[in-house]
């Protein structure tokens, strides 16, 4: 099962970096002008008036390089879309995860390994964000953010679902290396006379790497599935950027006429965050 | 102490939301909070209302005092409504829909759990991690599209999107798809949590006394398997219906157009409504809190030891 995933997404993660091959030889479509007036390859008109049907309905899926799953309502490809919003989706949650976790984990050992005063305030502090839900935080830090100068820079929605998701990895570090810091051979170590830096680095770090590794495929898929959210709340990846998330929400209103595009994206979110979350249940079998 | 705790969580969580809101370095509450492209007369008077130039600590209070006692904070993106009647009005929906959806995951989740043959594990992970993957809202717009589009036919006695005033029977109605929605994210979660709680609460020796001195088999169950079963499932439950309280319904709100503080957190962001939002996040906050100390105090009543 793990391979399989792993392999899914290694695939999944391959075409997305090469979202711009497929605009420049496959489709040859520009996936970030929008095209309403525009037409096909082979001449008919990207949107469509459809009889009986007030306005325009853009043209469906079919086997042709250019918009191949048909268009949205602005009249660009939603293939190449998909392909371009996976990368924003996957930067996002590649680079969040790997905040949060170096956070998390210098919180943790901070805590853990001190003790004492600084591990009350650290430890309060994580407490305060865990019973704190992830949405609300997310929503309360985007609404402040989100208006600001840098609003649409990928950094943003990166930033804040690392920051909320640092409770979740830093409570259970903190409570390993508070364990490890009196089991035997940590005190054989101090015992030899080894420095507490020593110790730290040396004796304790290593223990940590299957914990964070455990963590890493866990937190990139909750990163995946709170971007979309947050960007169909509109407080996630602003326009330009396209997300899987941003593309979620352009296909509602057309979610009667052309499912698909409101569909696509969701299938391509489940996918890869069912993949990470099998991965991440058989990692924490092996030991 | 066990009774300060809560009262100290939801104080450490109002103060972190109004420094979010108004100790953001770089950005002017005030100018926010008036919404896009205000005048700068109504920025002013924003300053004025929320006594911007004085200190923190003060702000804090007079905020809270607003909020909480004299609930009389305007917003300045819609001109003239009050904010706090407003979240109180929505509240009750966002309640029902989470409640509704809780205990719709948890007789699943029971079921599962109480369905012990092991030949179900891999569905059961399955269903678990499946669940825990899916986009809510897709979700959403897939079991409303289908039930309200291809799917009509069976699924006639639900009433179209949106809430309208109805009765008992029409408000359960409106409220089965969007409650069952929620439950299929959790259902395999707590069905495997209570599958390998309830296989080692059988397994415990008393349980084993209990059957050899002949009490019934339900008797045994109730008594003796759940009451030590149901521990972890309950403080799983307390965590997550918070989440669901705080934020988690808000996509189903929107999908199914129900009019609760998700749907009103929603059009708040949309509009850049920050009063309303900050409103909605601060009462959605004591909701959480609320809900943690109930059910941290169940568990303590399910403990035996206490």
């Amino acid at each position: 099962m793990g391979r399989v995933a792993a392999i899914l997404l290694a695939l999944l993660v391959g075409a997305c970096l090469a979202a711009p091959l497929y605009a420049a030889h496959v489709s040859g479509t520009d996936p970030f002008r929008t095209n309403v007036l525009g037409a096909l390859p082979d001449g008919a008109p990207v949107m469509e008036a459809l009889p009986g049907q007030l306005g325009a309905v853009p043209v469906g899926p079919g086997w042709r390089g250019a918009y191949a799953l048909g268009a949205d309502g602005l009249g660009r490809d939603v293939a190449a879309r998909l392909l371009y919003g996976g990368r924003a989706s996957l930067a996002i949650a590649a680079g969040a995860t790997l905040i949060c976790l170096t956070l998390a984990a210098v919180l943790g050992v901070l805590a853990g390994f001190l003790a004492g005063p600084v591990d009350a305030v650290i430890a309060g502090g994580l407490d305060l964000l865990w019973a704190f839900p992830v949405t609300l935080l997310a929503i309360c830090l985007a609404a402040v953010l989100v208006g600001s100068e840098q609003g649409g820079s990928l950094l943003i929605p990166a930033g804040i679902l690392s920051v909320v998701y640092i409770p979740y990895v830093a409570r259970p570090i903190r409570a390993q290396v508070a364990g490890l810091r009196h089991a035997e051979f940590v005190t054989a170590a101090r015992a030899t006379g080894a420095a507490p830096t020593r110790v730290l680095i040396r004796h304790i770090l290593p223990q940590l790497r299957g914990t964070l590794l455990a963590f890493l495929p866990l937190v990139a898929g909750m990163v995946l599935l709170t971007e979309a959210s947050l960007s169909v709340l509109s407080i996630g990846v602003q326009a330009p950027h396209a997300s899987w998330g941003t593309l979620l929400s352009d296909g509602q209103a057309l979610v009667s006429s052309r499912p698909l595009v409101a569909i696509a994206p969701g299938v391509l979110i489940l996918i890869t965050v069912l993949c990470l979350n099998v991965l991440a249940s058989t990692t924490k079998q092996r030991p | 102490m066990r009774l300060l705790r809560p009262l100290l969580v939801v104080f450490g969580q109002s103060v972190l939301v109004f420094l979010i809101f108004f100790a953001t370095p770089g950005a002017d509450p005030a100018a926010r909070l008036a919404g896009r492209g205000a005048p700068p007369e109504t920025i002013a008077a924003v300053r004025a209302e929320y006594g911007l130039d004085q200190a923190l600590p003060v702000q804090y209070v007079a905020l809270m005092r607003r909020l909480f006692v004299t609930r009389d904070l305007p917003s300045y993106v819609n001109r003239g409504q009050l904010v706090v009647p407003a979240v109180l009005g929505a509240a009750p929906i966002t309640l029902a829909l989470s409640v509704g959806a809780a205990a719709l995951w948890c007789v699943a989740g029971l079921l599962i759990g109480l369905a012990r043959a092991r030949r179900w594990d891999g569905l059961v992970l399955a269903l678990g991690l499946v669940g825990t993957s899916i986009p809510v809202f897709w979700l959403a717009e897939i079991v409303a599209l289908s039930t309200q589009g291809w799917a009509r036919g069976w699924f006639g006695w639900v009433p179209p999107l949106g809430m309208r005033p109805s009765g008992l029977g029409g408000f359960l109605a409106q409220m089965v798809l969007p409650c069952a929605t929620l439950a299929v994210v959790y259902a395999g979660v707590y069905g495997r949590v209570l599958r390998t709680s309830i296989r080692a609460a059988a397994a415990a020796p008393h349980v084993r006394v209990a059957h050899a001195l002949g009490l019934a088999p339900h008797r045994v169950l109730t008594r003796h398997v759940l009451s030590a079963a149901l521990v972890p499932a309950v403080a799983l439950l307390g965590l997550d219906l918070g989440a669901l309280l705080g934020g988690g319904t808000i996509l189903i709100e929107v999908v199914f157009g129900l009019p609760g503080l998700g749907r009103l957190t929603y059009t708040a962001l949309t509009t850049l409504d920050l009063s309303m939002v900050m409103a909605c996040t601060i009462y959605a906050a004591v909701l959480v809190a609320v809900c943690n100390a109930v059910a941290d105090a169940i568990v303590r009543w399910l403990t035996p030891s206490g």
